[in-house]
């Protein structure tokens, strides 16, 4: 009798076990988060670490984690962002997410982390460290959808110019080879030029007036972020007729394509990544300390800006910044489905 | 003479422990085997990043490429030292050679080492991108081995320091070689007059130096599984100051190999010390500054104290 109860009692504990684990309710109230940044000089990076600020500030304060602290290093180095990384550990933080400044050169001190127990998210700026896992921006789909998109609105094709970004940069390489992969499948567009424009309008602008006057009619500009506006000035001064230029999500790019909008009905679209991925990365965190499944390797959904967002989008951007989102419980949960569902 | 000016060392090592106090008391969980090697196991190839300048400077001369260097030699052990040892060892002897070489010219044709390691900089920097344009590479195993080792009681990192330090001492300081490199610095005619060779000496002080650099990029390598181009690049300032904060001056052979290592100690832990402050990063450069004043005011009012009188 006494035996059978107490085998009862063990078996119960077992079930409530077992139904626990699946329902990921394990707390994080007490689980402390770190952001190591390696860079605050630019716009995106400002942006960046505002939208942690903003969506980890009330989380803490309503108890879902106890700290969420950013630390960026004074130099944007990978040894600094290393010994950061070891300071993190020692500071008993749960979980590290990182944007970091070299994809390889963090890989030691990362190990170290995972090896302490700790779970480390990297995003944007990612390390190949198998133990951490990585939210990655989908460059080469980017590069492709603005040809689908160009498709969508010139059926009969015609000839594109592309304006790339920085050389011997691993993201213009890859929404470069995007472009191109979207050429292969709608074959009615021929790339008839192209040209760096380092992702600031200024370059783009003497770089596209430079090679204009060799161009055939053109009908559309395939773009990478950062050089749509330059471009538009570019045609414009040459005396062109508008071509449909793909814009990247910059505030002037966006009041230009407002102005001509309501000149003339311009129409377009715009697509970059959000700063605020970075609040992704700290709910994905949240998630993994919790105990949820998630696979190593997440896609983040770049923002696309249309005819009907446009208005909104830019009366919540900052002049000088750029569009912004910044993710909540929901769309992390959203996200890491989607990739579970792909495993 | 008073006490610290006889012992430059003594202000050094009063520096690192009143730091490692201080980190110790607002970080406890620091005060571990496993603390101490966090904290100190990226100072490892800064020692020897600091000794190479430390040998540098003792000639009266002083290294300008030490970053772009060790990036190199960072990108050489995570390419061809791991894919085919025998010629990636070859190569960094090569590199070592190079160094003796450069050594001999500078001394040779009078040439400022300001100017002509400024300029070898873009030289091993440009190398380094050639050999790794984007980050990559990998570890050999038996310097990641080497690395992250756990030696009972006392944490990897410690035990290297402690070696670099008694290695190097025995070389600079208690050898005759050693005291000939440092007469170059503190009187070179007198050297040359006594039959040594000035240019062959320098030769062999920059040797030294090229070595102690690729040991430094291999270290880092060990530690950061991989390498890029521009990895070490803070190296050069680093170690320039950590020979300064050691003890070292600027001439006359006067430098401190112990004072070099533990010199490299305090730069890395007063890094980490700030960030445990949770200063924000505008200021770190600033109060990593400000550390380093501290310090070299606190030598300078010792030393004058004593004076000439």
């Amino acid at each position: 009798m006494r035996i059978s109860t107490w085998l009862g009692g063990a078996a119960l504990c077992a079930v409530a076990g077992s139904a626990l684990a699946e329902a990921h309710m394990t707390d994080t109230s007490d689980a402390r988060i770190a952001l190591s940044n390696n860079y605050a000089g630019n716009s995106w990076r400002q942006a960046m670490l505002q939208s942690w600020e903003d969506v980890t500030g009330p989380a803490v304060e309503e108890g879902i984690v106890a700290a969420a602290d950013a630390y960026t290093t004074s130099e944007n180095q990978a040894t600094e962002q290393a010994a950061q990384i070891q300071n993190m550990i020692l500071q008993g933080y749960d979980a590290i997410v990182v944007n970091a400044a070299s994809p390889t050169a963090l890989n030691g001190a990362v190990k170290e982390a995972c090896d302490a127990g700790i779970v480390v998210v990297s995003f944007d700026g990612i390390v190949t460290e198998p133990c951490a896992w990585r939210i990655a921006v989908d460059f080469h789909e980017m590069g492709r959808q603005e040809v689908e998109y160009l498709a969508s609105r010139l059926p009969e094709g015609g000839n594109l110019l592309e304006i790339r970004g920085l050389a011997g940069v691993f993201v213009d390489d890859e929404i470069s080879a995007g472009i191109h992969a979207g050429i292969e499948e709608f074959p009615q567009f021929e790339i008839a030029g192209s040209v760096h424009g380092d992702w600031a309008q200024d370059v783009a602008q003497k770089a596209v007036a430079g090679i204009l006057p060799s161009l055939p009619e053109i009908v559309g500009v395939v773009t990478q972020g950062g050089d749509g506006y330059g471009a538009a000035e570019a045609i414009r001064a040459a005396g062109r007729d508008m071509p449909i230029i793909v814009l990247g999500n910059r505030q002037d790019e966006m009041l230009w394509w407002q102005q001509q909008r309501d000149e003339s009905g311009y129409e377009t679209i715009s697509l970059s990544i959000a700063p605020g991925v970075s609040t992704l990365a700290f709910w994905v965190a949240q998630q993994i300390l919790a105990g949820e499944e998630v696979p190593k390797d997440l896609t983040v959904p770049f923002l696309t800006v249309t005819q009907d967002t446009l208005d909104e989008t830019l009366a919540n951007t900052p002049e000088g910044s750029v569009a912004n989102v910044e993710y909540s419980l929901e769309d992390a949960q959203a996200v890491i489905a989607e990739a579970q569902g792909e495993m | 003479m008073n006490f610290l000016a006889r012992h430059r060392i003594v202000l050094p090592i009063v520096s690192l422990a009143v730091l490692l106090a201080a980190t110790f008391w607002m970080q406890p969980r620091a005060m571990s085997y496993f603390g101490v090697n966090l904290l100190f196991n990226l100072a490892v190839p800064i020692a020897l990043a600091t000794i190479a300048q430390m040998l540098i400077i003792m000639v009266n001369d002083i290294d300008l490429s030490t970053g772009a260097f060790v990036s190199l030699a960072a990108c050489v052990t995570a390419t061809l030292l791991n894919d085919a040892p025998l010629f990636g060892a070859l190569v960094l002897a090569g590199l070592v050679l190079a160094y003796a070489v450069l050594g001999a010219v500078i001394h040779a044709l009078a040439l400022p080492a300001i100017v002509v390691t400024l300029g070898m900089s873009f030289v091993w920097g440009g190398l380094a991108l050639v050999l790794l344009p984007s980050p990559g590479g990998a570890s050999p195993g038996w310097i990641r081995t080497l690395m992250t080792v756990k030696p009972p009681l006392v944490p990897m990192a410690v035990v290297a320091a402690i070696l670099i330090a008694a290695v190097t001492h025995l070389l600079v300081i208690r050898s005759g070689i050693g005291t000939m490199l440092r007469g170059v610095g503190g009187n070179a005619r007198a050297v040359a007059r006594s039959g040594g060779s000035v240019m062959r000496l320098k030769a062999l002080a920059y040797g030294l130096a090229g070595l102690f650099n690729v040991l430094a990029g291999m270290a880092l390598v060990g530690l950061t599984t991989s390498a890029d181009a521009n990895i070490a690049l803070r190296y050069t300032l680093l170690s320039i100051a950590g020979v300064i904060l050691g003890g070292g001056e600027f001439t006359g052979g006067k430098v401190s190999p112990t004072g070099a290592v533990i010199g490299a100690l305090t730069l890395t832990l007063a890094a980490s010390f700030l960030s445990f402050l949770r200063l924000s990063p505008d200021w770190q450069i600033g109060a990593q500054g400000a550390i380093l004043i501290l310090v070299l005011t606190a030598r300078l009012l010792f030393t004058r104290r004593s004076g000439p009188a």
